[in-house]
């Protein structure tokens, strides 16, 4: 049986002004269990909590209920005060007779009746607590980046700036993601490889920073402070360490017909390849489907030529085991495949192009050294119609629901591009709405229309027909003149929706991270916490988590890192002691929790018990106290009750329905 | 039937399965009782026949703790109750050797005695029913001896077996969804008024629950302290009127509806029609589902999808 | 005067730590009042609110169960609401299958931010439990006799 104590607070007058805190003391001193009740001006003062401590001590009190203002308010003073005065904090509940109560009823009768049965129920409740012990775990002060774009560069450099080991994941052979593919960037118009590559070169070169290229995470354990991970280091083919990334192997290597991943397609590669001139690590891999050596045995030109004697064909797959404390998801996006949309005829002509391609083409690296040029017959286009929202805010199953959100940023930085370099081409952008929410975006947008006369029409493209003279047949509706439009275009650049990286999915699922119905992360919280997973020590940086673009990207990344650091920084967790707890004899092992849980904290073993004498081996969920946030969903899933939680036990709810249903 | 027992035998003798789980033979045609047989001597009272619907799933809960491999009789329906035992790891697939047993349809004796005959002597089997009378020979049509459950049959396929023996027919001629639909037409005072008579008739002798294979705890919550918050008395109560609405939802997205709960219940309560009612809502909002059908599926009420109907639904004209 | 008039309901509200119990605090520190029939009990989330918690309430006498969590994709726990939103649907639909009024049993999302939308909520909800009057049914879902 409890020794429970009752204090209730007179809030000044804002309580007692309703409340009859006296009736509610002499009410209170009737309720099982209760040993001690008293009322006082101010529970939360000094003075209030000196009295909860003189009666703890002389009552022996093992619990004690407030009746006060909102648990949101003063739950954590009266606990550590508990805690002060040698009580587990966990022994403390709180009656809400304030803003439930006395601040909503005027009736004093009434208000005096609803706040006797609120300490009710809590004292019933409080009959049931047992003390918690918050649980303690260690931290490893390493973080893991996957993905090495501009959010897991930013991310990784700003963890280890604070001092603290990063590794980064990048499964292509360089370092740089997308931001590399850049030419420009808006609204600046200033050189994306000009300010990424220096950032390159500084994880590159940072002592705390590890980078594995051409590597892939393949399973992680463990949980936030603990990870366990494995990454697969693909065999590259040529020995790093010996590399001097001269370049000769690439120049002399016969087989250049493969597609170039970082050209978008648009030009070639060789089969021993770095994808970029800035790459990093400067050391390039061979792709072992395209080289003549691996599928035909005969060849070995690279290794002829290779004055260092990197070439290692023998080279395997490695396995790295690391520990970690942290984990950012940095996977970043792709563009979505266009296979679905046969009216802007991309499969059909090569002069439909999407605007990441259009990258390419403008970049001084790209295919056409930087030459505005039609891909069909490298002619100078004189018409170039650009359409957006191609796949993004589409109400049908055949794009993305949502906004792209960068899409109308560097649609008007093409235009304004190509019109500033070749004034006697005509630029033309169809478009549903213009979005240009960010410093200097919408004054960005207007410059291309009013200094560099783009043609923005407010209206959707319908189809897009090649012409037998090369041309192409632009079908739209201007919605804003109500007329429909014909015209000829020689190029046409879509704004194609950006979606996460396909390979987020298989990470969400080995973090146990969720993910939305487009592929998105999900935040923690979508406004309070929208840098951190739900789970535990997983946190977003990028793309990954929503369409975002380079600001912000490197601002997120900058609230992850902080986020990282923040927790490296301590050497021990403490865990929330209202976690689910399952009894292991009531347990059938069936599996269903763990399917609810948003954070993994479920899983499942054999092991042996003994159930009144009965000795053998059962399937039993386990919960992981340092994952479980205390949400309680297993427990309703958990048909013979075997799960409970601690702090709000299903015998301590239905004490409260009891309590108020007397 | 023959066919079956010496395949079983021969799979017992070999040392394939350490036992069989079966029905043995009652003192009438109409009363076999599933029973485990661990010899060939045993084996002799094993029968198969129409008036078999006991489904045997769940005693292999049991039978995954013991040595060896335990042949297990399937009829198409049982078999969803085992993939969904499987699919909770309550049993081990390991362990079962499973003989899809062929059905077309399972008898019951309630039925023969509904078509208003009297003083049953013995009864056969076939098609029709040959019964034997106090007053005389008499036949009852194969489909009118039927068990309800089999007038809305889950179809002829096995979901999960080993081999398979004898042939099984879709016996469905009745749309399943009927009786629910009937007592969702009425007003509160009536579908109150009809569930208090039933539930009434209830006297907790647990029939339903323990031959439920989706009821399949260690330790029924109603056992267990865990929900009570001070007196056994109070408990007592609470269980004596939600135990069935409590039951139900337990089962709820994990119940193939094999209506073993209505087959058993010695008061004649229709108890299928909770289970029916959640079946009918789940596939309405969350897609048609059938628990068992596959392992792998994920139980309609540990998913969701971000656009599902919000419960005020019930209140905005019911669930169509 | 009427019967409703004198008749003072049972009511149980279950609200989730984050969002709705905050709703109530934010009801309460704005002044918006709502009849002192409604008593709240807090959970972590609205998840946790088994069937059996409400089956309890009727049976124990409440009038009428409303359930209120935070919006759904606003969960703290990010997807328990969703499990409320599948769990209460099927029970309410249940409770009225068997006869039990279906405005005796609510859920509303309430956020942190929506003091006035709680205390609208309890007013209109209390309102319809008044029209209902007393619950009888789930404590006397069994005739004894």
């Amino acid at each position: 049986m409890q020794r429970i104590g009752v204090f209730v607070c007179h809030c000044g007058s804002n309580i007692a002004a309703t409340v009859d805190v006296k009736k509610v003391v002499e009410m209170a001193r009737m309720e099982p269990g209760v040993v001690f009740a008293d009322d006082y001006q101010y529970m939360c003062s000094e003075a209030g909590q000196a009295k909860i401590g003189a009666a703890i001590k002389e009552h022996n009190l093992t619990g004690i209920v407030v009746c006060s203002c909102s648990p949101r308010m003063h739950e954590t003073t009266f606990r550590s005060c508990a805690k002060r005065y040698g009580l587990n904090p966990y022994m403390v509940e709180i009656a809400n007779i304030r803003e439930h109560c006395s601040w909503i009823h005027k009736d004093m009768q009434e208000a005096t009746e609803k706040a006797v049965i609120l300490a009710r129920a809590a004292i019933a409740k409080v009959n049931l607590n047992a003390p918690l012990q918050a649980g303690e775990s260690r931290v490893t002060k390493r973080a893991l980046v996957i993905g090495g774009g501009i959010a897991g560069i930013q991310t990784a450099l700003d963890i280890a700036d604070a001092g603290y080991e990063v590794d980064i994941v990048e499964k292509t052979p360089s370092i740089g993601g997308r931001m590399s593919q850049l030419d420009k960037t808006f609204p600046t118009l200033d050189c994306s490889a000009c300010i990424l590559t220096p950032k390159m070169v500084d994880a590159a070169g940072h002592e705390k920073i590890k980078i594995y290229t051409y590597s892939e995470v393949e399973k992680v354990s463990g949980f936030v402070g603990d990870f366990t991970v494995d990454i697969r280091k693909k065999a590259r083919s040529v020995d790093a360490t010996k590399c001097t990334g001269c370049g000769v192997c690439q120049e002399k290597c016969p087989s250049k017909k493969t597609p170039s991943e970082f050209n978008r397609g648009l030009g070639n590669r060789s089969a021993i390849y770095t994808p970029f001139a800035q790459a990093i690590p400067n050391v390039p891999v061979i792709d072992r489907e395209a080289c003549i050596k691996f599928k035909t045995g005969k060849c070995g030109v690279c290794e002829k030529v290779c004055q260092a004697g990197a070439i290692d064909y023998a080279q395997q797959d490695e396995i790295i085991t690391e520990k970690y404390g942290a984990i950012v998801v940095a996977t970043g996006f792709d563009t979505i495949k266009l296979d679905k949309y046969d009216e802007y005829a991309y499969n059909q002509s090569k002069d439909v192009i999407t605007s990441l391609e259009l990258e390419r083409v403008m970049n001084a690296a790209g295919p056409t050294k930087g030459h505005l040029e039609r891909l069909s017959d490298g002619k100078a286009p004189k018409e170039i119609v650009f359409i957006q929202c191609v796949g993004s805010r589409c109400a049908d199953a055949r794009g993305k629901g949502y906004c792209s959100k960068i899409c109308c940023m560097y649609t008007a930085k093409h235009a304004m591009l190509i019109r500033d370099k070749y004034p006697d081409v005509n630029v033309t952008v169809f478009y549903i709405d213009v979005r240009t929410p960010g410093k200097n975006f919408d004054e960005f947008y207007r410059r291309a229309v009013e200094e560099y006369g783009v043609n923005y029409i407010k209206g959707q493209v319908g189809k897009v027909a090649p012409q037998p003279d090369g041309s192409l047949l632009v079908q739209a509706a201007d919605l804003l003149d109500n007329r429909q439009i014909k015209m000829k275009a020689d190029m046409v650049v879509l704004a194609t929706a950006i979606e996460p990286d396909p390979s987020v999915r298989g990470i969400a699922t080995m973090l146990t991270a969720s993910i939305d119905t487009n592929n998105f992360l999900t935040e923690a919280h979508p406004k309070l916490r929208p840098v951190e997973s739900p789970t535990a020590g997983v946190f977003l940086s990028g793309v990954c988590q929503g369409p975002k673009d380079i600001p912000e990207t490197v601002a997120q990344a900058g609230a992850a890192a902080v986020k990282v650091i923040g927790l490296l920084a301590k050497d021990k967790l403490t865990t929330n002691p209202c976690t689910a707890k399952p009894d292991e004899l009531l347990c059938n092992g069936c599996g269903n929790c763990a399917k609810v849980c948003p954070y993994g904290a479920i899983t499942y073993e054999v092991r042996q018990i003994n159930d009144h004498g009965i000795r053998e081996e059962r399937r039993l969920a386990t919960v992981n106290n340092a994952l479980c946030q205390g949400c309680g969903a297993c427990t309703v899933t958990c048909p013979s009750g075997a799960m409970d939680l601690q702090g709000f036990s299903n015998r301590q709810l239905i004490a409260e329905v009891d309590a108020i249903c007397r | 039937m023959q066919g079956l027992k010496a395949r079983a035998l021969e799979l017992l003798n070999d040392g394939t399965v350490s036992r069989v789980l079966g029905w043995k033979i009652g003192e009438n045609t109409y009363d076999p009782e599933p029973a485990f047989f661990e010899t060939a001597e045993a084996m002799e009272q094993f029968v198969y026949n129409n008036f078999c619907a006991a489904n045997l799933s769940k005693y292999m809960i049991e039978a995954s703790k013991l040595e060896g491999k335990t042949l297990v009789c399937l009829k198409p329906c049982d078999s969803y109750s085992f993939n969904q035992l499987l699919a909770e790891h309550r049993i081990d697939r390991e362990k079962a050797y499973i003989i899809g047993v062929g059905c077309k349809g399972k008898l019951s004796i309630e039925k023969v005695k509904q078509s208003g005959l009297k003083g049953i002597l013995s009864v056969t089997d076939t098609d029709p029913l040959k019964v034997e009378t106090l007053y005389g020979d008499a036949e009852v049509a194969y489909k009118d001896a039927m068990l309800d459950r089999c007038h809305v049959c889950k179809g002829k396929e096995h979901v999960v077996y080993d081999e398979l023996y004898g042939e099984s027919e879709d016996t469905s001629d009745a749309d399943r969804f009927e009786q629910v639909r009937a007592i969702e037409a009425m007003s509160p005072e009536e579908k109150f008024a009809f569930f208090q008579a039933e539930l009434s008739k209830c006297i907790r002798c647990n029939a339903c629950r323990n031959v439920c294979p989706a009821c399949s705890c260690r330790k029924c919550v109603f056992d267990s302290n865990k929900f009570d918050s001070a007196q056994k008395a109070n408990v007592d109560s609470f269980e004596e009127k939600m135990f069935h609405i409590i039951r139900a939802f337990h089962v709820a997205g994990r119940c193939t509806d094999c209506g073993e709960c209505s087959r058993v219940c010695p008061q004649g309560i229709p108890l299928h029609l909770f289970n029916r009612k959640f079946i009918k809502d789940i596939n309405a909002l969350y897609g048609e589902y059938q628990a068992g059908a596959d392992v792998d599926a994920k139980g309609p009420l540990t998913s969701f999808t971000t656009e599902d109907a919000e419960p005020g639904v019930v209140s905005q004209g019911g669930i169509v | 005067m009427s019967v409703n008039e004198e008749f003072r309901p049972k009511i149980v509200a279950f609200c989730c730590n984050w969002c709705s119990y905050a709703g109530a605090d934010l009801a309460g520190s704005s002044r918006l009042a709502y009849p002192a029939d409604v008593k709240i009990i807090r959970v972590p989330c609205s998840c946790r609110v088994n069937p059996m918690f409400i089956l309890r309430a009727f049976e124990k006498g409440a009038d009428g169960v409303i359930l209120c969590g935070c919006h759904p994709g606003d969960c703290h726990y990010s997807t328990g609401n969703y499990y409320t939103r599948r769990r209460m649907t099927m029970l309410f639909s249940m409770l009225d299958f068997i006869g039990v009024e279906n405005g005796r049993t609510r859920v509303e999302w309430v956020s942190a931010a929506e003091g006035v939308k709680f205390s609208t909520t309890m007013n209109d909800f209390v309102a319809k439990i008044r029209s209902l009057g007393k619950n009888v049914r789930l404590g006397d879902l069994r005739c004894k006799d």
